[in-house]
């Protein structure tokens, strides 16, 4: 039986005039990889702060691991990992002080944090880099820890805003193995991406478009319906000629 | 910490040239030297004739420059930006519109609007128009793509090239790989080196080795399946596909194709393919590797794509 755990209905978000999300209804399935994609300007970044309990709807439902939004947004911040490609990790603490923080802001014990934290270390070939400041590690270990951290209290879900902006071709596959294995264990991936080669990785990938969503399905039927050969060109056809400029 | 070695380089009046490579690989310090904002350690450089230390002046005068993240004033609107960066270079708006009038039509309708509410696209065409209010010779554009969605990547080269038909020289920077082949020659550029400098055709042809793409219904066991294939050079996955290289003429593709079906694939399609810059920059990345690269291909350990 499929369990859905994200639910939005009918969600709304307005800055004064301007509709940023203009009744989104969607279900994310646990387990899935999710992609979340649209042109800049067409309110990704808005609905995902809401999820993420970081800002309230105009009006809507919206439930995220069986939390409601409006009344539990301390319980969905406990429940979900979160990594960015502009904020991850702290430049000015080192490897394993960054492990030891975020494990310790997300409840994990002494014992589970010096545990998971060698773990951690030694699957992303970091242990020679514990004592290392994260300014001085490259950016694509950089990302991969910041991930690994992102789900190190085993959420159920975890949102990644663009995740592999910038990083070299051969980190970004390695990336994505990560984003595979978590999968595998059941977390569920929420992903936004300017990567259209990534949109084929996941199992439904949504497009919005001026503040509503123009599709939403597997990569293979989205192409179909299209008529289009990769998702770089599905995404060309659906979010070119619109309004936001 | 060494951000560039040893980098040698010239471009003629009027290409388009691009540094293809990730964060790190030391793009943004490189322009900034050409911009004459930083000061090398070690060597020589020249914009138009002038030195980048010893003429500076004269170079801030003819230089367009577009720095990552925006170089726009928020507060300001769209068309006070652009008064702004004209009056800094004794210009007006007027006297060099025709050269920014495509690019500018199109945010000229939100003129009044005050930079910080634009949306990324509109942004970067705005800083494109400031950049050349005051018909520079040369533009330096340092990752002017990244964070934007693929719509406006495309608008945004097709812009570039137009450019080109009033003979300025562009240099520009991105992580985007399959922008390479926009440009007249790129430079891949990786932990301050640049590993090849040629027309992106040109760097296609020199890949050494055979490529192919290979799908099936089971994508995820297939990499792995791949991987233990005798004989393979390497596996990358390419959305749907993974791309697997081979010494010239060692791959019979209907022993592959067996090989495939007893480890339980259908639908399986094997294609000879030209590689990609991607393609290329991935295994100059692994034939020569710098020790940060040979850390990062050695760090993949259990159950691995690659």
């Amino acid at each position: 039986m499929v369990q859905n755990i994200i639910t939005v209905k009918n969600l709304v978000k307005k800055f004064g005039h301007f509709v940023a999300n203009d009744h989104l209804n969607f279900e994310v399935r646990k387990g899935e990889i999710f992609g979340f994609l649209g042109a800049n300007g067409a309110g990704k970044t808005t609905a995902i702060r809401i999820l993420c309990g970081l800002s309230y709807p105009t009006s809507g439902e919206v439930k995220v691991g069986d939390f409601d939004i409006y009344t539990q947004r301390n319980d969905i911040k406990r429940n979900i990992g979160y990594m960015s490609q502009r904020f991850s990790l702290y430049d000015d603490l080192t490897v394993y002080e960054n492990i030891r923080f975020y494990a310790g802001i997300y409840g994990l014990s002494r014992k589970e944090i010096s545990t998971k934290s060698a773990m951690l270390m030694k699957k992303l070939g970091l242990e020679e880099a514990k004592d290392k400041l994260i300014k001085d590690v490259p950016l694509g270990w950089k990302q991969k820890l910041a991930f690994s951290v992102a789900i190190i209290h085993d959420p159920k879900i975890v949102f990644l805003d663009e995740p592999t902006g910038g990083v070299d071709p051969i980190t970004r596959r390695q990336f994505w193995n990560l984003i595979f294995e978590a999968a595998l264990e059941g977390i569920t991936v929420f992903v936004t991406t300017h990567y259209m080669d990534e949109a084929e990785y996941c199992d439904r990938v949504t497009i919005m478009v001026d503040g509503k969503i123009a599709a939403l399905d597997t990569p293979a039927i989205l192409k179909k319906t299209y008529d289009a050969a990769n998702m770089n060109e599905v995404f060309l056809k659906l979010a070119r000629n619109t309004s936001t400029a | 910490m060494k951000a560039l070695h040893d980098i040698s380089f010239e471009i003629p009046k009027g290409e388009l040239f691009g540094f293809i490579g990730p964060d790190g690989a030391g793009k943004t310090t490189l322009f900034r030297i050409l911009a004459t904002l930083v000061l090398p350690d070690k060597g020589m450089a020249l914009v138009e004739g002038f030195d980048v230390v010893k003429d500076f002046k004269k170079i801030r005068k003819i230089l367009g420059y577009m720095p990552g993240r925006f170089s726009l004033y928020m507060d300001l609107s769209v068309e006070e930006n652009l008064s702004f960066y004209a009056t800094i270079f004794g210009t007006t708006i007027k006297q060099n519109y025709d050269l920014i009038k495509d690019i500018y039509r199109q945010i000229e309708p939100f003129k009044t609007r005050r930079a910080g509410d634009l949306s990324g696209g509109m942004k970067q065409k705005l800083a494109l128009c400031c950049a050349l209010i005051h018909k520079p010779a040369v533009i330096f554009l340092d990752e002017p793509t990244t964070g934007v969605d693929a719509v406006s990547r495309v608008e945004f080269w097709e812009m570039l090239r137009r450019l080109k038909e009033s003979n300025i020289t562009i240099m520009v920077s991105t992580p985007y790989m399959d922008e390479a082949s926009l440009c007249d020659r790129v430079a891949l550029i990786q932990d301050g080196k640049i590993m090849k400098i040629n027309k992106p055709e040109e760097i296609i042809v020199d890949y050494r080795f055979q490529l192919w793409a290979v799908r099936s219904g089971k994508s995820f066991d297939l990499l792995k399946d791949l991987h233990n294939y005798p004989g393979i050079h390497s596996v990358q996955v390419f959305g749907q596909s993974a791309h697997i290289a081979f010494e010239k003429s060692i791959l019979s593709v209907e022993d592959l194709r067996k090989y495939l079906i007893n480890t339980g694939h259908k639908d399986i399609e094997i294609e000879e393919i030209k590689p990609n810059i991607e393609d290329c920059f991935m295994e100059l990345m692994v034939l020569d590797p710098t020790p940060q690269e040979k850390k990062i291909i050695n760090s993949d350990s259990e159950g691995t794509m690659l």
